[in-house]
């Protein structure tokens, strides 16, 4: 369904991305983990369209999305729905607004369906009757199911999460891990999710991929990375400040695991 | 050694600088460019102008009016007093407040109001969008930011601004009617005949310049406001850099736009 082949990406001097593969198979959830700053979002952007990578390949239903025009690409945007870190809500409008600004600019429903169309998604994610609220009214947990409720209005063949439980309590985490799982089972879409949040890595992936230094360090199963020997990766999911991982500032991770 | 090196770091920063300077005219002209190719190529937003030209004319009339009335009381009040001392008696203030306001503190003094209020509230909306991702948002839910945000805002501040000023125009003469008539005992007639021999190339002037400080002011905030990076800060610095590049590019550009406009013989 998607596949990455060596993909690179600078801004100015600072390389983001250094050769970056990978495949996700239709109807699966792939989680990319990673520290802050090591350009898993920016993976995400790049898969989407809003940002073009230097170098490498983005094929989406094998159709590379890379050199596409912006009519061409509209037409991949239709298939993928994009859940923003912040869930990036229009101020200005409501939720039903927010929710339906897609059906009418994408695909052109009429007032009607889209209206239908609406409530079902606020159901889905468990929000029915905030339709009137504006954004600034809702909770965090709220915003981001609101996001979930945008990004799936236009039955997307593909889900992009972007740090979707960040920011939140733990209760309303494991909620947002149960709307994913029901939205793979219900809709069976496939599915990025990019997070540091291990626990939901867990619950929610087919797969993990740790990026570290630019570059993809190891992907399998929760199992498989659960189990996995390398150094970095297990100072990551542990969760550790010693290790092979230098963080800039602190003096205590000379010391091996 | 050490003074090669410093040299050579002043010729870089200065090569930097003029580097960036004409990227960001690059960069503008290319919005304009697009705007322009979306108004022709793509429906209005019905909604997005009303509510703009809301915001834009409706809201900013007030403090233009406050701005111009009191302007023609000072130039009604001034050269009332000059012209006392010259010709004993105060000769043209209806002329001189007239031709002032409507080729000159009209446009200037309106499009300077324009750029704190609407040029501020534009670079910040923007801005704001640019940094929680909106602007991103839009572009995933099949919607060109440029087509959505810049077109409206740019169809209606260059609607808008001549608009305003043709009302400050009329607020200006009426506060220089009032010191005219109460201070100086000005008859309406005298004062009113004053104005109504100007010619219509000179309220042309006015608005002509109108329509080029609106464009310069709405692109400005409008490129301010979607190159936004860097949080709260970033938005903070967009809408400063906005309202004061606007304000300098309508101060600089009245003067070359006037000697433009007297060369051809407009006003």
């Amino acid at each position: 369904m998607i596949q990455i082949s060596d993909l690179f990406k600078c801004f100015g001097r600072k390389i983001v991305h250094q050769g970056i593969s990978f495949e996700v198979d239709k109807g699966e959830v792939l989680t990319i983990i990673g520290g802050s700053g090591s350009g898993k979002s920016v993976l995400l952007k790049q898969i989407v369209g809003l940002i073009k990578p230097d170098q490498g390949k983005i094929s989406i239903d094998q159709k590379d999305i890379v050199h596409l025009e912006e009519e061409e690409l509209q037409e991949v945007q239709k298939m993928i729905g994009y859940v923003f870190q912040e869930a990036a809500l229009f101020d200005s409008l409501t939720v039903a607004e927010n929710v339906s600004f897609g059906l009418y600019n994408l695909l052109k429903f009429s007032e009607h369906e889209a209206k239908k169309i609406v409530q079902d998604k606020l159901s889905l994610v468990g929000l029915s009757g905030i339709e009137n609220l504006k954004p600034a009214q809702l909770s965090g947990g709220m915003k981001k199911r609101v996001g979930i409720a945008r990004a799936i209005a236009l039955n997307p063949k593909i889900l992009l999460y972007d740090e979707p439980t960040t920011g939140l309590d733990p209760v309303m985490s494991d909620v947002i891990n149960d709307l994913i799982l029901k939205l793979k089972k219900e809709t069976q879409t496939t599915a990025i999710a990019v997070t540091h949040d291990m626990k939901s890595a867990y619950k929610i992936s087919d797969r993990i991929a740790m990026l570290y230094e630019g570059k993809i360090l190891e992907i399998g199963t929760p199992q498989q990375i659960q189990n996995s020997k390398n150094p970095i990766l297990r100072q990551f999911i542990s969760g550790s400040s010693f290790g092979p991982i230098p963080i800039p500032g602190h003096k205590n991770n000379e010391h091996r695991n | 050694m050490h003074t090669d090196l410093k040299q050579n770091n002043f010729f870089s920063h200065i090569g930097k600088k003029i580097l960036r300077s004409s990227e960001i005219c690059g960069e503008i002209v290319v919005l304009v460019k697009r705007t322009f190719y979306w108004f022709f190529h793509a429906p209005l937003n019905r909604r997005n102008v009303f509510l703009q030209l809301l915001e834009m004319g409706a809201r900013t009339f007030p403090v233009t009016s406050l701005t111009l009335f009191f302007t023609g009381m000072v130039l009604a009040l001034q050269s009332g007093y000059s012209f006392i001392k010259v010709f004993n008696e105060p000769l043209y203030v209806g002329r001189l407040v007239g031709a002032s306001i409507c080729k000159e503190l009209g446009p200037v003094l309106t499009s300077l109001v324009f750029a704190g209020r609407v040029g501020a509230a534009v670079a910040a909306e923007l801005g704001t969008m640019k940094v929680t991702e909106q602007i991103d948002a839009l572009y995933t839910l099949g919607t060109n930011p440029i087509k959505y945000l810049a077109v409206p805002r740019f169809l209606a501040a260059m609607l808008m601004l001549p608009l305003l000023v043709i009302y400050s125009d009329f607020i200006g003469i009426l506060g220089g009617f009032l010191i005219a008539h109460l201070r100086f005992g000005i008859p309406p007639n005298v004062y009113f005949d004053e104005i109504y021999i100007m010619q219509i190339r000179e309220v042309l002037h006015g608005l002509i310049k109108a329509v080029v400080f609106g464009l310069i002011i709405i692109t400005i905030s409008c490129y301010e406001g979607l190159t936004t990076e860097g949080g709260a800060e970033g938005v903070g610095q967009s809408t400063t850099s906005a309202v004061v590049v606007s304000m300098v590019l309508v101060l600089v550009g009245d003067y070359f736009l006037t000697a433009l406009l007297v060369a051809f013989r407009i006003g």
